[in-house]
């Protein structure tokens, strides 16, 4: 379980997260959507703690976030993410982008490592890529790559940051279909995204960011159909 | 005055080259040495650089500022008479008995005085040059790398260096031709084992200068071609890409 409570956060003299709080259950899906700027990227990082923040408190299954003793590199193991674009390492072929974490991070051998990799990367269609740079993969082939590196950490959590925002329309199906066999699969997720028809259709519950806040929250029949407030009414207005 | 009756003898030259090349080692190797420490140095220099600690950040200034901007002759100077000189001060001010503990503080190896300086110099431009090269380096890599749970010295180390090394090669290639060339200062501090000091020693036995010095230069020039083109080589094997 992810507990964020009351976080707020500044860069410099901009509060970007003005009292953010939401809990996401295990196996729930949640997805977050408000327009730029407004913060859900800054939310996601300081969700594994690559931001700090400046008040409130971040829990996930228990442990704070934010506490001066928290290990936060074993805390990430269990939190994969993946964002809008630059995820893959150039230097590292497929395989050795995937396998590299966990040899050196978790300690395990080649072959073991390799198992595993070429495993995930086979789900999401990669199987035959294994030696290739990611110079030479799409758009949409390098965030599935992301995606199954990622996993071959086997997080518990899997936060995505606008996944599909830096591809062309052609390339947004393949992950976002990843993205849903995952969700499928049981795996807690919070899914920042512009995708509205995605977000509806794989969410448990649809989050509405504005202005460092979260408007309203609740499940895509809710928000999309009958919004409480008028922000997010008017949101998606501008969107859909 | 000119020597109008100079006749070339190229044999005496040639039949010394065994001698010159075994000088070009010593050559290659205080250069691949000075290298290699200059590596190291100038990526922590690089690092320091843009360190919060300010004393730090001083330091790395004034390593990179002195390197940089003076003589790399007066560099070699400074630690072949220096070094002695502090520990000397030292030896004065502490009452540590050198001598005791084996250390002829009078006395630093030509050689030892030449690698170190050179480093000192490869050091300094390096650090110039990696900072470069850690800014083409985008820092969602390092995002990435921790999100996957890598600790900052493993991301700086496996995801970091290996980018941040393709995008200098090329002018870390230079560095390494202008630390060969550089070695032959050495011949200021008594340095007579290396190509220069040895193409000395012959021309003051035989006065044959133009023969010796120009051999010398022509393999000093093959040298630097073939580290080029090595470098060029390792280049295709390691970046492909
Ligand atoms: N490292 C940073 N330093 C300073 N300002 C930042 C930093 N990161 C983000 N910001 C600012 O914080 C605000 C929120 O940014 P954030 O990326 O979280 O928004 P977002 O909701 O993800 O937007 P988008 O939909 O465009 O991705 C923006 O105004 C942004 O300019
Ligand atoms: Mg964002």
């Amino acid at each position: 379980m992810i507990e964020i409570e009351d976080v707020r956060k500044s860069f410099g003299s901009l509060e970007v997260l003005k009292g953010v709080s939401m809990t996401v259950e295990t196996g729930e899906v949640v997805s977050v959507v408000g327009g730029s700027g407004s913060g859900k990227s800054t939310m996601l990082m300081c969700i594994n703690g690559l931001e700090p923040i400046d008040s409130g408190r971040i829990l996930v299954d228990g442990t704070e976030v934010h506490a001066p003793g928290t290990d936060l590199n074993k805390l990430r193991r269990n939190i994969g993410i993946v964002f809008q674009q630059w995820n893959a390492f150039p230097h590292l072929t497929v395989l050795e982008n995937t396998t590299l974490a966990l040899r050196k991070v978790l300690g395990k051998s080649k072959d073991e490592a390799d198992a595993i990799a070429v495993k995930q990367l086979e789900h999401v269609g990669l199987g035959d890529k294994l030696k290739v740079y990611p110079s030479k993969l799409s758009g949409g082939q390098q965030q599935r790559m992301a995606i199954a590196r990622a996993l071959a950490m086997e997080p518990k959590y899997m936060l995505f940051d606008e996944v599909t925002s830096a591809l062309d329309p052609q390339l947004v199906g393949e992950v976002l279909d990843t993205m849903r066999m995952l969700a499928k699969a049981g795996m807690t997720m919070i899914v920042v995204t512009h995708e509205m028809a995605f977000a509806r259709e794989v969410s448990n519950r649809v989050a509405f960011f504005k202005d460092g806040l979260i408007h309203e929250i609740g499940p895509p029949a809710q928000i999309f159909e009958s919004p409480e407030r008028p922000e997010t009414a008017a949101f998606l207005k501008s969107v859909l | 005055m000119f020597n109008i009756n100079y006749t070339f003898h190229w044999n005496q030259a040639f039949r010394a080259l065994p001698d010159m090349l075994e000088g070009a080692l010593i050559t290659l190797q205080i250069a691949v040495l000075s290298m290699l420490i200059g590596i190291v140095v100038g990526v922590l220099l690089a690092l320091a650089k843009e360190a919060r600690f300010a004393p730090l950040r001083w330091f790395a200034n004034t390593w990179i500022e002195i390197a940089r901007n003076t003589p790399a002759l007066f560099q070699v100077y400074m630690i072949y008479f220096g070094i002695p000189a502090v520990l000397q001060l030292a030896a004065s001010l502490f009452g540590i008995d050198f001598r005791a503990l084996g250390i002829n503080i009078f006395y630093l190896d030509s050689y030892w005085a030449v690698l170190v300086g050179i480093a000192f110099n490869n050091a300094g431009y390096l650090a110039e040059t990696f900072r470069g090269g850690l800014r083409a380096v985008p820092p969602t890599q390092t995002r990435a790398a921790r999100s996957l749970g890598f600790n900052a010295v493993d991301s700086f180390r496996l995801i970091v260096l290996p980018q941040m090394f393709r995008a200098v090669f090329h002018p870390m290639t230079n560095q390494m031709v202008w630390a060969i060339l550089m070695t032959s200062i050495g011949i200021f501090v008594g340095l007579n084992t290396d190509l220069t000091g040895i193409t000395q020693e012959l021309n003051a036995r035989t006065f044959r200068t133009f023969e010796f010095f120009a051999l010398a230069a022509a393999i000093y020039y093959v040298i630097a071609k073939i580290v080029t083109g090595g470098a060029r080589l390792i280049a295709w094997r390691l970046f492909r890409y």
